[in-house]
């Protein structure tokens, strides 16, 4: 389900954002949830012809800059934009510990750390404090789903937080007993 | 916080660890890596050795992705023989489902306290055709694991009764880069629900020093035991090893001169001479709550170590653990790291 990095075969592969972190921090503000985008969210869903071009646009689209796997829901704005599912393991919460002393990832050598990159990202632009946000294990379902249209649609507020509360998440339960 | 057990973790009684927690001790742990083939007997020796000797011993999961007994029969191995396990659980081989499942069967055993982390990645196993797993991290299993003892609530929301009683770990490498996160990252698993925290093995006490000043800063120390990984480095060839083959060690220079510089038959004791010095150094650093000795292959060595830093139980008598005579070649052929690279990963 994953998408491999083109050529490697292999697993997810770190990459350095091809834009800055301050472009990506100004454009989050443009993208924010609103009725129109939350309308536009509703509309491509009830049109899966539609829905399928956006996602694709999307995937192309972050894809280039992030090497975005498509996981449907975004950590970006969490990690100085820099994309924590490019990670071989694929960790949420920040770097293993097995990356090397000049920053290398400890599967992909010759590739810095994503989370080293994410680090610096965010600290150079004051936001380094988001990284210390608890994430929350992802839902596989939203696999190859629009993130734009679950951000848009409010699906992904409790995706990170700052509190560390209990795992409170009975939507997941499938047979309607959430406890 | 807690309906049931002690309120701490480490099991209905609260176990050995938790009480040096509790009591603010220096506490000991070590290292028990299983055994490939299916030989209890492996994992009791070892237990026998550090009976008495640590407040507990981390049995190691499939350590450096390689297939081993896996560290839950091991940890009810070592329970019988006496030695209070620690229970490593990694997010490399099961998704949510066998995570929270194994997490539940260690509680229902009596196994008082669980080692929660990443893991290494398939590729540097021995089954690197493997499909990673790695469905969660590190930081959302340990908070995983607090949710279900703390709140009694599973991933899913479904309540679990009775709930698990374990003491929960985590473990950090204060080495890697980002350097000025590294802190932050440990704090968030303590915010998550870690206890103690195990760390990558100690042999930049400058770094390590530069790390726990951060670590205080945040007054993390108070809120989470600090266990400073350490081991005896045995032949020039296993320091190679740990240098280039397992990721995360950082040997500095003068530690690399000083075991290059001794014959070639008496590294191994030079090795113990580090490691034994290192553990008096750490023992007086503010912040560091316990030492954990990794001796992969070595175990009999744990004694002589602790013995010569001055950590010699005065708490109980050694039924077992004979300090081996120094230098000697260990028993099994392999360097002495792979086994548990684990660690902050």
């Amino acid at each position: 389900m994953t998408r491999r990095a083109p050529g490697t075969g292999q697993w997810p592969k770190p990459t350095v954002p091809s834009t800055s972190a301050r472009a990506m921090y100004r454009l989050h503000r443009v993208l924010e949830p609103n009725r129109a985008y939350a309308r536009l969210a509703g509309w491509l869903e009830s049109h899966p012809r539609a829905y399928r071009a956006f996602t694709r646009a999307e995937e192309e689209v972050k894809g280039r800059t992030f090497n975005c796997q498509m996981c449907g829901q975004c950590a970006l704005p969490a990690t100085g934009y820099a994309c924590p599912m490019s990670c071989p393991k694929q960790l949420r919460n920040g770097p293993c510990g097995g990356v090397s002393p000049d920053g290398m990832c400890e599967v992909y050598p010759d590739e810095r750390c994503v989370w080293v990159v994410a680090y610096e990202r965010a600290e150079q632009e004051g936001h380094d404090s988001d990284l210390t946000m608890l994430q929350r294990p992802i839902d596989h379902r939203q696999w190859g789903r629009s993130s734009w249209v679950n951000y848009w649609q409010g699906r992904d507020e409790r995706l990170w937080t700052s509190d560390d509360g209990p795992a409170s998440s009975p939507r997941v339960c499938a047979d309607g007993d959430p406890v | 916080m807690r309906a049931e057990g002690n309120g701490r973790g480490g099991g209905p009684e609260g176990g050995r660890l938790s009480r040096a927690i509790a009591d603010g001790r220096f506490a000991v742990t070590a290292e028990i890596g299983p055994p490939r083939g299916a030989d209890a007997e492996a994992i009791r020796r070892k237990a026998r050795l550090l009976a008495g000797w640590v407040d507990a011993a981390n049995i190691t999961d499939n350590q450096s992705a390689h297939v081993r007994l896996s560290s839950f029969a091991g940890s009810v191995l070592a329970l019988a023989e006496g030695v209070e396990p620690v229970m490593q659980v990694t997010c490399r081989d099961r998704n949510r489902i066998g995570l929270q499942s194994d997490l539940v069967s260690a509680a229902a055993v009596g196994i008082p306290n669980v080692l929660l982390l990443t893991g290494d990645h398939p590729c540097f196993g021995d089954h690197a055709d493997a499909k990673p797993v790695f469905d969660m991290d590190s930081v959302a299993l340990v908070w995983t694991a607090r949710s279900m003892r703390d709140h009694g609530r599973l991933l899913s929301g479904r309540s679990l009764e009775p709930r698990p009683d374990w003491l929960i770990g985590a473990v950090e490498n204060p080495f890697s880069p980002p350097e000025r996160f590294r802190a932050r990252r440990l704090g968030k698993k303590i915010a998550a629900g870690a206890q103690f925290a195990q760390t990558q093995f100690v042999f930049d006490i400058e770094r390590f020093e530069h790390w726990l000043a951060q670590v205080r800063d945040l007054g993390l120390d108070r809120r989470c035991k600090i266990l400073a990984g350490v081991g005896p480095v045995r032949s020039l060839r296993a320091l190679d090893y740990i240098r280039t083959q397992v990721p995360g060690i950082h040997v500095p220079e003068p530690v690399v001169r000083r075991l290059r510089g001794v014959p070639s038959d008496r590294v191994a004791a030079e090795g113990m001479r580090i490691c034994v010095e290192t553990v008096k150094r750490l023992k007086e650093i503010p912040g560091v709550g316990g030492v954990h000795v990794m001796a992969f292959g070595y175990e009999r060595a744990v004694p002589e170590i602790l013995e010569r830093a001055g950590l010699a139980p005065h708490r109980q008598p050694a039924p077992m653990g004979q300090p081996a005579p120094m230098g000697q070649p260990a028993p099994m052929g392999q360097p002495a790291s792979p086994e548990g690279s684990g660690r902050a990963r």
